[in-house]
């Protein structure tokens, strides 16, 4: 069911992790990425993940729930890894056969390369588990105040994502029931070739494409109803403040990244 | 009367295994039997939504069984197919799943997906369309030109074309004008009677359940708590009034009579309150 994908939904909750100012948390994703891609052992790595499966603990997201939301990237992850098990040459062969090389080299790329792939998104995932939509683009309003000095419409940008990501669960609601409604009149989404499956989401995408123009015609006109005019003069409800505990996870991740640095420099 | 449809311990639950965990139906059973209307009621939330979509094969229940005929929907794939032709369903504002360029198109959706001839197809179109009150001429215009109330006529159509043995809705009058609300009720009780089709209506109005069906099925925070005839369910006032429920106007106005100590008996539709007072009124002047 669509109801399963997981991809970027909110787990609500109340742990450290959940309540860090989005700000902290979008600027130490941005970090940790970077950390990610400075660490080239296998120790940093260690250290990488450590920090990982430790930051979930403290989020108490189920790790089922994020071992689910692998699920859609179980083929990329696979195809990094073959492209780097085929085509790095370093090291020693230990196959040899037809036009398949696999050296010790290819083996421990592949292995690495996809342990970077995997604790990007987890790192990724985390952000949007444990933090809501309208939290993720206020903070991300913030971040890019900046940019409106170069004429950039950052509220109107932000706007645009907050409602886009707040109508992503009605319209996943909204096409679980039309489906409902044409598998009730015998619609088959399930077999058929290509062109036959296709064709059978005809009678999904039309009313789904219809409601969707209805939707937003009557939250433009709900908004207007409430004086809604652009960002200019707006203010908000609820404030960000940074507390203690965004300064003890500056605190924190200064200290990996400091350990990664210095454990490049040994090259470990 | 011959029993068609047999729901046995029903149970499901949504999202089993995360924090959005929910148990949506707990324990239900009941039987439907040819030819019947039946009526189910119960607060926002409390199944009834649930429940239907498990009668046709929709959802798979956690555990508990649904028979129709007596055999087990989901003991083989091409039973649980049929169960979907057997036993129609319209969801609640049916207009939204409308997407044929024409009302006949739309119709005719179900009916070719039961794989039936084109002569037949165009029957049961024109049937269904004869059903609920849709003329020729509109069989050839697009849906979405037209008003919201022949939208949803088409959208049961569309579900009734298919020929269920079985005809469940959710609330199919909703948001409609007094008028096209006693319509479309009136073209659902004629489709019972042509075909002696089950029906099973989900409705928040009292009065209309209480007016058109044999027997309620009420739901209560994801049990079935009353199954009974309207007359019997309305007696428990109180504790439908505790489940977010009411009872009919009219039942309310000679319940205070009662109270007052006028010696009625209780009603629940219109009629019987008419012939009720008229009992009254003679008895007085032969008094």
């Amino acid at each position: 069911m669509l109801k399963d994908i997981t991809l970027g939904q909110y787990f609500p909750g109340n742990s450290v992790i959940h309540r860090l100012d989005p700000r902290t948390k979008l600027i130490l994703l941005v970090v940790y990425m970077v950390a990610l891609f400075v660490a080239s052992g296998w120790v940093s790595y260690g250290v990488m993940l450590l920090f990982l499966l430790t930051v979930i603990k403290i989020s108490t997201i189920p790790g089922k729930a994020i071992v689910r939301g692998m699920k859609p990237l179980v083929m990329i992850l696979i195809f990094t890894g073959v492209l780097n098990l085929f085509f790095t040459k370093e090291g020693t062969v230990l196959v040899d056969f037809w036009i398949i090389t696999i050296t010790t080299g290819g083996l421990e790329r592949a292995l690495f390369m996809m342990a970077r792939i995997l604790m990007l998104i987890t790192g990724t995932f985390l952000l949007t588990y444990t933090t809501s939509p309208i939290s993720l683009t206020d903070g991300l309003e913030s971040l890019m105040g900046p940019l409106k000095a170069v004429k950039v419409p950052v509220h109107e940008l932000s706007m645009m994502m907050c409602i886009a990501l707040r109508f992503i669960p009605t319209l996943i609601e909204e096409t679980d029931k039309i489906m409902s409604a044409q598998k009730a009149r015998g619609a088959d989404f399930e077999s058929g070739k290509l062109i036959e499956r296709a064709k059978a989401l005809i009678p999904i995408l039309v009313p789904l494409f219809i409601s969707a123009f209805r939707r937003a015609d009557e939250l433009a006109t709900a908004m207007e109803c409430r004086c809604y005019q652009g960002g200019e003069g707006r203010t908000k409800m609820k404030q960000l403040h940074y507390t203690r505990i965004d300064f003890a996870a500056f605190g924190v991740v200064t200290l990996v990244v400091a350990a990664i640095v210095v454990l490049k420099r040994f090259g470990l | 009367m011959e029993s068609i449809l047999e729901v046995k311990n029903l149970t499901y639950i949504y999202s089993a295994g995360t924090p959005f965990e929910h148990k949506a139906l707990d324990d239900v059973s009941f039987h439907l039997h040819r030819g019947e209307f039946v009526g189910i009621i119960g607060h926002t939330g409390s199944g009834k939504s649930t429940l239907m979509q498990q009668l046709n094969g929709l959802l798979k229940p956690t555990s508990g069984t649904v028979l129709l005929d007596g055999k087990d929907i989901w003991s083989d794939k091409a039973l649980t197919r049929q169960a979907r032709f057997r036993v129609g369903l319209v969801f609640q504002y049916p207009e939204y799943q409308l997407f044929e360029e024409t009302v006949f198109k739309d119709i005719a959706f179900g009916p070719k997906n039961m794989g039936l001839s084109p002569e037949e197809i165009d029957r049961r179109v024109r049937e269904a369309a004869g059903f609920v009150g849709l003329t020729e001429e509109q069989l050839e215009v697009s849906p979405f030109d037209l008003s919201g109330g022949q939208k949803r006529r088409v959208a049961i159509a569309g579900v009734i074309a298919m020929e269920p043995e079985v005809l469940i809705l959710d609330e199919p009058t909703a948001g409609l004008d007094p008028v096209g609300r006693s319509e479309i009720l009136g073209n659902i009780e004629a489709y019972r009677k042509a075909k002696n089709a089950t029906i099973m209506m989900v409705s928040h109005s009292m009065e209309d359940v209480a007016r058109l069906t044999e027997r309620l099925l009420v739901m209560n925070g994801s049990r079935l708590a009353m199954d009974a005839p309207p007359a019997e369910v309305f007696t428990h006032a109180e504790e439908l009034v505790a489940m977010g429920l009411n009872i009919p106007q009219v039942t309310q106005v000679f319940l205070a009579l009662k109270k007052r100590g006028l010696d009625v008996k209780n009603v629940y539709t219109i009629d019987q309150a008419v012939a009720e007072l008229n009992r009254l009124r003679g008895g007085a002047s032969h008094a």
